[in-house]
């Protein structure tokens, strides 16, 4: 139904869309282990003051809240952006 | 009534609280009307006929995964240990990047309703759906007992009803929601929900910042005077990291396998659509975890541990009797007619993705080989509705007084471990098999209720003997591995030719939807014959 070059191309759209999820799965994997692994091994420097009434702990946990969102963001963006753009070209 | 302390107008009956749950009762009844009139087909009753636009899931994704017990259990978790609540808050959200990147798109443009029709796709329809069916209402029963029994609890101490009358309450009025309303209704309680829950709880923490200049280091400088400086510090929650590890993986990984929230991304019209909805969504929930963690501060600030604690144990009445402190009777009652509600929503999303698994799943894929016509389609998805309802109530009268807490853990772990792994490795290996498939789900669903019931939660804290089989209270970073494994190997074993051959088409669908597959034919759901049983037939809505 597609020539052979429409084919490939979806295949490699297609391979790009997994690594860059992929990049961005394990990136979370290893933020998310860091902080737990942080907060089971290294007490004292989680519960370290930061400034007064801001521990590392709290800050690093806020980060991690935060760079899930970040991180959905830059999939949503490069999706919109490179992916859908090249999924219509294929499309036509 | 119930005991009270002094100083408190908790678990009386509350007017404001009344006349707020009412309120919100009659609306979302109102709207469960107007969506009952929209509602004709079994794509409107599953899937609201995907017209729900990206930023309503968005909200109605927050509303289904933001549940009493994560608003009112990690404030009170905060509330009595400082700062362990927030390593719950992070498990609970690392999640949902997952579900975006993995997840939300290849589900959109593959399935229908469940996500078994994802693994079904090029496999044997029987048996795969037989075994997804086997964990999906392994984890929708598992989380309707832990939310029944929450809500039970709850609704006694908020409004001083009694706990069978809660159950039945709740029982009730979800099932008016999504017998008659499906998925519109569920979508837009869970979107009312959402903007309640999120506007109650940042009025709550507002009013708590502004009492501290809006600095919530000045708040937790507060908490350090008066408890100490282990209260910004991990403590007793973590002490054995795998078990830390393990539950991390479960959560992680569990919401990437849950039935009601995967069920939300074919109410939207398009694989776009639905990644930017979880995009919202993340960012939702996130902030709601931010709002909570000052609020716990907040309540053990302004109310005190020992105050929290002399209510409810687990300290899960911290954020209403926060709400009392800082804005009287009215809050008090606004911030409990909003945790109720929140329950209400959450088992209403919970009933309903069981239902589709009865009844699109089990009867018109396995029972009836695909071709069972419409009209059969939507009387079934109603009747399993039903009974589902009906089974929630008894569960959650059955369950009463027993410790549920372990459910949301068990739930979330069979997600990860039976859902999830199935659910991948058909979207990413062309040599996935039915019987790998099968094998996976069935191994990653059993070994999880086994590992819980070898546990310390089950065989310590609950059936009181001294030791436990199994040394972990979670069993993610065992069960999870296990299942792909298991997965892979029996794959390996037999190889499925024609699962292997139709792997193009999956790869190819997936990424550009069904539009551009061969002419949309544009056939009734259901009209016997005209539709192979294996290829779900939704239109899509470039």
């Amino acid at each position: 139904m597609y020539g052979n070059s429409k084919d490939e191309a979806l295949k490699a759209l297609a391979a790009r869309r997994w690594r860059v999820a992929g990049a961005l799965t394990v990136t979370m994997l290893v933020a998310y282990l860091g902080f737990i692994l942080l907060v089971a091994f290294n007490r004292p420097l989680m519960g370290h003051p930061f400034m007064p009434g801001l521990s590392v702990g709290i800050v690093l946990g806020a980060l991690t809240i935060l760079l899930a969102w970040v991180l959905t963001g830059i999939y949503m963006t490069w999706a919109n952006r490179h992916y859908d753009s090249a999924l219509d070209e294929l499309r036509r | 009534m119930n005991p009270t302390t002094p100083g408190t107008q908790l678990g009386q009956p509350n007017t404001t609280a009344i006349v707020f749950f009412l309120l919100f009762v009659s609306i979302t009844l109102a709207i469960t009307y107007w969506a009952a009139r929209k509602t004709k087909t079994t794509s409107e009753f599953f899937a609201a006929g995907g017209g729900i636009s990206a930023g309503q899931n968005g909200f109605a994704l927050a509303g289904d995964f933001m549940s009493a017990a994560s608003f009112l259990g990690i404030a009170g978790l905060v509330a009595t240990s400082g700062f362990d609540g927030l390593i719950y808050s992070v498990g609970w959200l690392v999640g949902w990047p997952v579900v975006t990147f993995l997840i939300a798109e290849p589900l959109r443009n593959l399935g229908k309703y469940t996500f078994a029709d994802v693994v079904a796709y090029r496999l044997k329809q029987t048996p795969v759906r037989l075994s997804a069916a086997v964990g999906t209402l392994t984890v929708v029963v598992f989380y309707l007992i832990a939310q029944m029994v929450g809500a039970g609890n709850l609704i006694r101490l908020l409004f001083g009803l009694s706990y069978e009358t809660a159950v039945v309450i709740v029982g009730a009025v979800m099932i008016l929601y999504v017998l008659f309303g499906g998925m519109i209704a569920t979508t837009w309680v869970q979107i009312v929900k959402a903007v309640l829950l999120l506007g109650g709880a940042t009025a709550l923490a507002v009013s708590v910042l502004w009492r501290f200049g809006f600095s919530p280091a000045a708040l937790f400088s507060e908490a350090v005077n008066r408890y100490g400086p282990e209260a910004l510090a991990p403590g007793k929650l973590v002490s054995n990291p795998l078990e830390t590890i393990s539950l991390g993986l479960a959560l992680m990984f569990g919401t990437a396998g849950l039935p009601h929230i995967l069920m939300r991304f074919y109410t939207v019209p398009n694989a776009k659509a639905a990644r930017t909805s979880v995009f919202y969504a993340t960012g939702l929930i996130g902030f709601f975890y931010l709002v909570t963690f000052i609020l716990g501060f907040g309540a053990s600030v302004l109310v005190g541990r020992q105050a929290i604690v002399s209510v409810d144990k687990g300290g899960n009445m911290a954020a209403p009797m926060l709400a009392e402190v800082v804005g009287g009777t009215g809050f008090l009652g606004f911030i409990s007619a909003v945790s109720f509600a929140t329950i209400l929503a959450v088992v209403a999303g919970l009933t309903l993705s069981g239902a589709a698994a009865l009844s699109h799943d089990l009867w018109s894929s396995v029972v009836r080989k695909g071709h069972a016509p419409e009209a059969e389609q939507l009387k079934v998805a109603r009747i399993a509705s039903l009974a589902l309802g009906i089974l929630a109530i008894l569960l959650g009268v059955l369950f009463k007084n027993q410790n549920v807490a372990f459910m949301v853990g068990l739930a979330f772990a069979i997600a990860a471990s039976a859902n999830f792994p199935a659910l991948l490795l058909s979207m990413l290996w062309r040599g996935f098999t039915t019987r790998g498939a099968v094998a996976s789900m069935l191994t990653g669903s059993m070994s999880a209720v086994l590992l819980i019931f070898l546990s310390p939660t089950v065989q310590v804290e609950l059936l009181g003997n001294a030791t436990a089989l199994f040394p972990l209270k979670n069993p993610g970073i065992v069960t999870l591995p296990l299942s792909f494994v298991v997965g892979w190997v029996v794959s390996l074993l037999a190889p499925e030719t024609e699962a292997a051959a139709r792997f193009a088409e999956v790869e190819h669908r997936m990424h550009v939807g069904a539009a551009v597959t061969p002419p949309p034919v544009t056939v009734p759901t259901g009209v016997a014959g005209t539709v192979p049983p294996g290829i779900p037939e939704a239109p899509q809505k470039a």
